[in-house]
């Protein structure tokens, strides 16, 4: 095990993949020469050089649909969006084509294919920059949609995603680039898509999350445990197909559940997850599921405010804690 | 480029075609062709002719459903067009792709039989009018979304040139597409990377019912490439030999010379966009010359070949029987072919089969106890 961030993850997992399959090809702006926004690509054009890795033009539209078209003859291209407000540039060929084109055509092409991109507010960069918009893609058939929050599930996920035969929404977040977890040095492991995972055990409440939310919902779960509150986390990790047994399971131990997303409230993830709960946990809850969701704003630019749109450690504490006072449990 | 007289839609096909003569790429010489072949394509445009003709038949009798666009009066140009392709060579269409996938090699009876929705048909009976797709053909896809084929094609056209196989892809559209950003985005990549795409622009003068004129800043569409420096050309197409040697020099040459071209055919769409549509947004005059036997490229060719002695009435009775025959077995063959089983419903959501994917039918519990 080595104690890497979840950047080095992704990069070492990319390079890894390109060392193994040929097919395998990066492609997006600013990956090459400028080695990624983010910096996710750093060091590979230099190490695989311009074939496969792809610098294009500002022009989402075309270079994923060129992704899908590659991957119907066999190539398998990690595209990156630079961050996932872009992929509305490119929503006709994600969800028209991408998705589709297994299922229209009798089964007769698939699209092995993954889309790279970061989510997430918080980084002052105003309304068209800041959104959490992997509902959209999470709502389509066809297509699958990861959001790891942990280096480790990084790497093994997006192992996963490039040796699918499906298209897949890879759902990085803005936040997590540098947070730091264990990564097994062997590089081998390749996550279940699908799955979520119980990532702490608790009693008292199901607390739910995906990317940047899971990692505050651990947060919470032990500045909670301090209070004597034995909080479960869910880590959904896959928001299609969504694990609803996992989810299920937890609640009906639990009693009780607190959904944290970082996306909108209304029609968000969360209103999925409640809507899961209550079809499979209904004669288990002792209180109404909780959600902890950003402000439906446009996310504003200045850090007051923008701070106090997203949801935060103290919000999902807060959320926990009415909720067990619902119960009946007095937890201040 | 020296002509700027600019093709109109309705009245104008024959100015332009007028126009044709004067360009080098004058219809070739019966005289240099193999009677064999002009009988072969004179074969393919009547079966994509009568398949069409019987396509609508069923329309209207509501033996296929959804939207239904056909090929009548662009025979010609789709007959050129797939001659000028070999077997290895991939194609992409938009959602007017039948006769397409006829002359690509796919029999007419998968055709009608993804039409009729039947497990038999190209697409197994999930695609529809709109969705033709067979591997072994090369067909990656008729597309219903005007545009949505060409970052597709492009994308092919990538694979080729990455794996530097000798393959080429065309990438058909009609007139409208060339105002839909993903033109001028996938135009762009193909020549900044040098794929070897051919670009077609099927021109039937209209758009469902919007004219080139009312659409396109530049009418003139085989020069839309030039933004990007992508060659383009024009042919008339409603001359299938025009069409087959004006896409074969730039099939060979996008082969050769690893650069996507642009090719421009013009032709009469001669009914309305859809089996539905009435088309009444054309004056009399342009629905007269839209079926004028001038502008029918099967009436046309029929007249060259008779003049010339090569479609004698002999042979012209042994195609059109013939013809007949296989538009009626694969009407027959669509007809008695089995509709796909309901238990089939959720087999290609994913080529990878997930964990947890939901199978649930309208009205399961999420949950069953």
């Amino acid at each position: 095990m080595s104690v890497i961030t979840y950047r080095q993850a992704l990069r070492e997992t990319l390079r890894a993949e390109m060392h193994r399959d040929e097919d395998v090809f990066l492609i997006g702006e600013e990956i090459g020469i400028f080695e990624g926004s983010y910096k996710i690509t750093e060091g590979l054009l230099k190490e695989f050089g311009e074939r496969r890795v792809r610098d294009t033009p500002i022009a989402e539209e075309g270079f994923v649909g060129t992704a899908i078209g590659a991957a119907m003859l066999g190539l398998r291209p990690v595209v990156e969006l630079m961050t996932i407000n872009f992929s509305l540039l490119a929503i006709d060929q994600i969800v028209n084509h991408a998705a589709k084109i297994y299922g229209m055509f009798g089964g007769q092409t698939s699209v092995p294919m993954v889309i790279r991109t970061p989510g997430g507010g918080g980084q002052q960069l105003g309304a068209t920059h800041s959104q959490n918009i992997e509902l959209f893609y999470s709502f389509v058939p066809g297509l699958k949609v990861l959001a790891p929050s942990t280096p480790g599930d990084a790497a093994s996920m997006l192992r996963a995603a490039i040796r699918d035969d499906d298209p897949v929404l890879f759902l990085e977040n803005l936040g997590l680039y540098n947070s730091k977890g264990e990564v097994p040095d062997d590089g081998d492991q390749v996550a279940e898509i699908g799955r979520a995972a119980v990532t702490r055990e608790g009693s008292d409440i199901t607390l739910i999350g995906y990317s940047r939310m899971a990692v505050v919902a651990q947060q919470v779960a032990e500045k909670l445990a301090e209070d004597d509150i034995s909080v479960e986390v869910v880590d959904l990790r896959s928001l299609r197909p969504l694990d609803r047994e996992t989810i299920v399971e937890s609640v009906r131990k639990t009693g009780s559940a607190v959904i944290a997303e970082d996306d909108w409230l209304t029609y968000g993830i969360g209103a999925e997850i409640a809507a899961t709960i209550q079809e499979g946990a209904f004669d288990f809850l002792d209180a109404p599921v909780r959600r902890v969701a950003m402000a439906e704003v446009p996310l504003p630019y200045a850090k007051p405010l923008e701070t106090a749109a997203l949801p935060s450690v103290d919000s999902v504490i807060t959320a926990v804690k009415e909720t067990l006072n619902a119960v009946g449990r007095r937890v201040g | 480029m020296a002509d700027t007289a600019k093709p109109k839609g309705g009245g104008t096909a024959k100015s332009a075609g007028g126009r044709r003569r004067n360009r080098k790429n004058d219809t070739p010489n019966l005289a240099d062709e193999q009677p064999k072949d002009l009988l072969d394509y004179y074969r393919q445009m009547l079966l994509v002719r009568r398949f069409e003709e019987r396509t609508g038949q069923a329309y209207t009798q509501a033996r296929i459903g959804g939207y239904c666009h056909l090929n009548l009066g662009e025979e010609a140009t789709v007959v050129g067009l797939m001659s000028a392709l070999n077997e290895r060579d991939y194609l992409f269409t938009n959602y007017r792709e039948h006769g397409y996938a006829i002359a690509k090699g796919i029999s007419p009876r998968g055709v009608m039989a993804e039409l009729y929705g039947r497990t038999t048909g190209v697409s197994k009976g999930w695609g529809g009018s709109m969705h033709m797709f067979d591997t072994e053909a090369r067909l990656l896809g008729g597309y219903g979304i005007v545009g949505g084929q060409l970052p597709l094609a492009t994308g092919a056209a990538l694979a080729v040139s990455y794996r530097g196989g000798d393959e080429i892809v065309m990438c058909q559209m009609g007139d409208g597409t060339t105002n839909i950003g993903a033109w001028h985005e996938s135009l762009n990549i193909a020549s900044l990377w040098n794929l070897p795409v051919v670009y077609v622009v099927v021109n039937n003068f209209t758009g469902m019912g919007t004219t080139v004129e009312m659409s396109s800043a530049e009418p003139d569409l085989y020069k839309r490439g030039s933004a990007f420096r992508i060659e383009g050309q024009r042919v008339d197409g409603r001359d299938v030999l025009a069409v087959r040697d004006a896409a074969t020099d730039l099939v060979e040459r996008a082969r050769s010379e690893q650069r996507p071209f642009l090719l421009e055919a013009f032709s009469h769409r001669m009914k309305g966009h859809s089996v539905v549509d009435p088309a009444k947004y054309r004056t009399q005059e342009q629905a007269d010359e839209a079926r004028a036997q001038e502008n029918d490229p099967i009436a046309l060719f029929e007249e060259r070949l008779e003049k010339a002695g090569v479609l004698t009435e002999e042979a012209k009775k042994e195609i059109t029987d013939s013809v007949r025959e296989e538009v009626a077995d694969a009407a027959d063959f669509a007809e008695n072919s089995p509709h796909p089983d309901v238990s089939t419903l959720f087999d290609y959501t994913y080529a990878t089969p997930v964990a947890n994917e939901s199978r649930r039918m309208p009205a399961d519990p999420v949950f069953a106890e």
